[in-house]
């Protein structure tokens, strides 16, 4: 009874896992066109996994009227928290696999791992978002890394790409080391691994030891990479550069988020009771991303490094929402980062369909001249710039309304100062690219034939943008809804 | 429930949009797609104007409140509601919008060439968000028109603009972006005080001292920057310069009322105790900026550059009038603006009526066109004597009354301001005498014809708009001049209560 309780809450994550089995088959039975049909049958796979979670059916034996529930002994929770950020991460593996099937065909690296592997990718993000021990934590974080770091290096023929994962595999796994010694620290000083233990015996600790605080502050180092906060950042804009497109489109939306759910999940939760010094590391890294993701992008020459530091400067504006400890914070982070992989993932399906002479085109000046050959993809490209830069009327512009209204309600002023201002730092790199796209004539502007993948998702994000625009009031209540039930 | 005239007014242009984006297909160069814009443009923007004038209709003057308000609760989590109204002051503003519009596009049918269609749309959402900035009355749409506006305009100045339209465009749009983000902190802090973002509620609500003292600073950054007042006005030249003859216009003749329409609703109205510790400080600036540019113009050698130069003094006489804190300086500070829309408005676009035929702004290359170009000449004379002031026009009465009021609270600052007023005559009429008298030798300039019936139709509202504020200004004033009257009534308590009780 137990056990089928505990794998009604779990059935999401398992209907992928199957089905990612299954899919692993296809390329075998069909071999001529092995790659899109596995990745047509992934998107679908995503869509009945979404189904399975979202079913009152399920919904209903799981929690049986509470808000959160737990699955095998504690060390899996399913919750609102967790239900928002799994539906914002299929939607954005779906979505970032539907705009690559062409991309792939033309760099001839279009197999069938390539889908199972941002399937089994994705089984591993909810798992993170779901943890609720370290140890399912670690194991979850790892399928996701192990398939990340075959998915950089995809372009196996290329050097760029091989470096690009070489690179996030040797600094990933370094960083896998800081979390799990940061985890041993903690097992050792607190004497659990379990969430809930961990938040009752840190918080009737008299006093927290050194031991507790360096288990922390390795934990943060480690989580801080996955998420590409500022110190540990360096390794982004080579492996955004290097990777092919398509898989960049899916590091800068997926995994960012279910590593921040992961960041707030873990720091929230069982580390509370010490965050008068976690506290401090976020507001520097968020501070530190803000800063340097916005400074730094101005010097770039290539799109994707681009939004590589795009990228980080958002992770900043991110975690500030985490730093201004609030519930109001959680929210308006939430609300940022519905928000953001939209913007993300329009932008790079307007960059995957970029090419001269047949060749991907990722440089900024390739960018010259777009407005007079393709119209409406021009357009999409400058509704996405301007709301990642959060300029109202975007929808960009609403999740940095709430993070800085939620820094100011906590009192901390510099900190929406600082995050407004570089936001206007980063506003020159945006305009950039509409400079590039509107004002430049160009002799020979850029050929972009945007395929039926990149049309259907440019189109969804563009126009679910503007539906927030308009009608923010769903995702807001959503986040709030989300936070309700893992803050009580 | 009635009719949502506010929001029709708003949001009528938009439709505009999605006809041009629906039914005018073509590609660049397509003459009867730029047409069918052109005209879908030009209908949809009388259209709004026509509805527009509704509004005055129903517009009780009598009535010091907001009116045709209209309420639908927007963000319930965090108590945002759409709020919509009017009052005698932001009446007139919006007024200026829906006039104004239709003006620039029948200036850019001639003057624009190059994707037209775009520059239709870009001009349609730029009046949604102008009316929508006049017409909010939640803080944050009021912000988020505010900031909108920056996108169709740096489109503007940055697609049609002239040979360093690039860096008049990021100019544009980073320095007034900069200028917005402080407000954006500043409404921060008042929505959570007050707990709402309602700005009717917020007028009534008193914030302490030192948090007021902090707000006032940060909307002034940002009205400053707008309307634009010395040394805050640097953006301003290159936008004008570099900036298609309708932006120019629009620039000059609503965009930075938007500053002054900010000082009155925000810093005045919200901000009672702060404005009058800070009063002395605007003062000072508008004067040194009234005189300051005003030398500056007389050494110009581009025309649109003088009359940009020209814009930041009379907005000088704006900011003098609102801070004089009297009725006389806030009655000459709303004419000062409406006069200023039209007057500055036309001469944009007397400069672009020879610019779309010479290719030219370099004043030297002028001269002499009295005698070929009469007509021109002579609307170009009564443009040139109202921006002057002189009595009969609509450039008098604001500045005689702004200038009263300035005297009210310190006589020296009417002093230095009626320099400034001779100082404009100077580099008026010189600017006329260069480009009118003198011999026509250049044949380039021989060989211009004089205005044609598009241009006639553009002036012919402005002209009757000048000359009726300057014969008769109690047709407008008398819309917002009870509104005025209470505000500073209500101001006059509130600073009164802040520093005695």
């Amino acid at each position: 009874m137990d056990n089928i309780h505990s794998l009604m809450i779990v059935l999401p994550e398992v209907t992928l896992a199957v089905c990612g089995l299954l899919l692993l088959m296809v390329g075998l039975i069909n071999r001529t066109n092995a790659a899109l049909v596995t990745g047509v049958l992934t998107i679908l796979a995503f869509a009945v996994t979404g189904f399975v979670m979202l079913s009152p059916e399920r919904l209903q034996y799981a929690y049986g009227g509470g808000l959160t529930t737990f699955a095998f002994g504690s060390m899996f929770v399913d919750d609102g928290f967790a239900r928002f950020i799994k539906i914002l991460l299929l939607a954005s593996s779906a979505l970032s696999l539907l705009m690559s099937f062409s991309y792939l065909d033309k760099a001839k690296i279009a197999k069938p791992e390539y889908p199972v592997l941002v399937l089994f990718a994705t089984v591993g993000m909810m798992l993170m978002v779901s943890a609720s021990d370290m140890l399912s934590l670690y194991v979850g974080l790892e399928l996701q890394s192990l398939a990340l770091y075959v998915l950089a290096a995809f372009n196996r023929d290329s050097a760029k790409s091989s470096e690009a994962g070489l690179k996030y595999f040797v600094l990933g796994a370094l960083s896998s080391g800081l979390l799990l010694y940061g985890i041993s620290l903690i097992y050792g000083y607190a004497g659990s691994t379990d969430f809930m233990q961990l938040a009752f015996v840190l918080r009737d600790a008299p006093h927290h030891t050194l031991g507790i605080i360096f288990g922390m502050v390795f934990i943060c180092a480690a989580l801080a990479f996955k998420v590409s906060a500022v110190p540990f950042h360096m390794w982004t804009p080579d492996v955004y550069e290097g990777a092919p497109t398509p898989v960049t489109a899916f590091f800068a939306a997926g995994p960012k988020i279910a590593a921040l759910a992961l960041f707030v999940r873990v720091l929230r939760e069982p580390l509370l009771a010490i965050a008068p010094e976690w506290y401090q590391v976020i507001v520097f890294a968020a501070i530190a991303s803000m800063v340097l993701g916005s400074f730094a992008g101005l010097a770039q020459k290539n799109l994707k490094r681009l939004m590589a530091y795009s990228s980080i400067a958002n992770v900043g504006y991110a975690l500030s929402g985490l730093a201004v400890l609030s519930k109001a914070g959680l929210q308006a982070m939430f609300i940022y980062l519905a928000v953001y992989f939209l913007s993300t993932l329009g932008t790079f399906g307007v960059i995957l369909c970029l090419r001269r002479q047949g060749k991907p085109a990722e440089s900024l000046a390739d960018l010259a001249g777009l407005s007079k050959t393709n119209p409406l993809l021009a357009l999409a490209m400058t509704m996405f710039m301007f709301s990642l830069a959060g300029v109202p009327p975007l929808a960009g512009f609403f999740g940095k309304y709430f993070i800085f209204l939620a820094a100011v309600k906590a009192h901390m002023v510099p900190l929406a100062l600082i995050g407004v201002l570089t936001s206007v730092v980063a506003a020159f790199y945006y305009l950039r690219v509409i400079k590039l796209m509107y004002f430049d004539e160009t002799p020979a502007p850029i050929d972009a034939l945007p395929d039926f993948g990149v049309r259907v998702t440019v189109t969804l994000a563009a126009v679910a943008m503007l539906a927030i625009t308009i009608w923010p009031s769903p995702v807001v209540d959503g986040a709030r809804a989300a936070i309700d039930s893992f803050i009580r | 429930m009635t009719f949502p005239l506010l929001s029709a007014v708003t949001f009528l242009p938009l439709l505009g949009v999605a006809l041009i984006l629906l039914f005018v297909r073509g590609s660049e160069g397509d003459k009867r797609a730029a047409t069918m814009a052109q005209q879908i443009a030009l209908w949809t923007s009388m259209a709004t104007f026509v509805l527009s004038l509704g509004i005055l209709q129903h517009f009780d003057s009598s009535n010091t409140g907001f009116q045709l308000m209209e309420r639908q609760l927007w963000i319930p989590a965090f108590n945002m509601a759409y709020i919509k109204g009017v009052d005698g002051i932001s009446v007139w503003f919006v007024l200026i919008s829906t006039f104004l519009t239709p003006i620039c596009i029948l200036s850019a049918i001639g003057g624009v060439k190059k994707r037209v269609k775009e520059f239709m749309i870009a001009l349609l959402v730029l009046e949604t968000m102008m009316v929508g900035v006049f017409t909010t009355l939640d803080l944050v749409l009021f912000y988020l028109f505010f900031e909108g506006i920056l996108i169709p305009m740096f489109l503007i100045i940055g697609v049609w603009g002239g040979e360093k339209r690039t860096y008049a465009a990021y100019k544009f749009f980073l320095y007034t972006f900069l200028g917005s983000v402080l407000m954006l902190v500043a409404i921060f802090a008042m929505a959570i005080h007050t707990g709402t973002t309602d700005m009717t509620a917020m007028m009534g609500d008193k914030f302490p001292k030192e948090m007021a003292m902090w707000l006032w600073l940060a909307f002034f950054v940002s009205f400053a920057v707008k309307c634009p007042m010395w040394p805050f006005h640097t953006w301003l030249p290159y936008a004008h310069v570099e900036a298609p003859t309708a932006g120019s216009v629009i620039l000059a003749g609503v965009l930075l009322k938007m500053g002054g329409y900010g000082f009155i609703r925000i810093s005045l109205q919200m901000l009672p105790e702060a404005s009058v510790h800070f009063a002395p400080l605007v003062n000072i600036l508008s004067l040194v900026g009234v005189v300051y540019t005003s030398l500056v113009a007389l050494a110009q050698t581009d025309m649109k550059k003088l009359i940009a130069y020209s814009s930041v003094a009379h907005m000088g006489f704006v900011t003098l009038g609102i801070f004089s804190l009297n009725q006389q300086g806030l009655d000459g500070a709303m004419l000062v603006m409406l006069s200023h829309t039209f007057v500055a408005g036309a001469l944009f676009l007397c400069v672009g009526v020879v610019y779309d035929r010479l290719h030219t702004r370099e004043i030297a290359r002028y001269g002499g066109m009295a005698t070929n170009m009469r007509k021109y000449a002579l609307v170009f004379m009564v443009f040139m004597l109202a921006s002057i002031g002189l009595p009969g026009t609509s450039g008098f009465v604001g500045e005689f009354l702004s200038m009263q009021g300035a005297y009210l609270a310190n006589s020296w600052y009417a002093f230095i301001a009626a320099t400034g007023v001779i100082l404009g005559a100077a580099y008026m009429l010189w600017l006329y005498r260069r480009l009118f008298y003198g011999v026509l030798d250049k044949p380039d300039v021989q060989a211009m014809p004089d205005l044609n019936a598009r241009e006639y139709a553009m002036f012919l509202p402005l002209l009757v708009l000048v000359l009726w504020i300057g014969i008769y200004p109690t047709t407008f004033r008398a819309v917002f001049a009870p509104t005025a009257q209470k505000i500073l009534t209500d101001f006059n308590a509130e600073a009164h209560e802040a520093t005695h009780g």
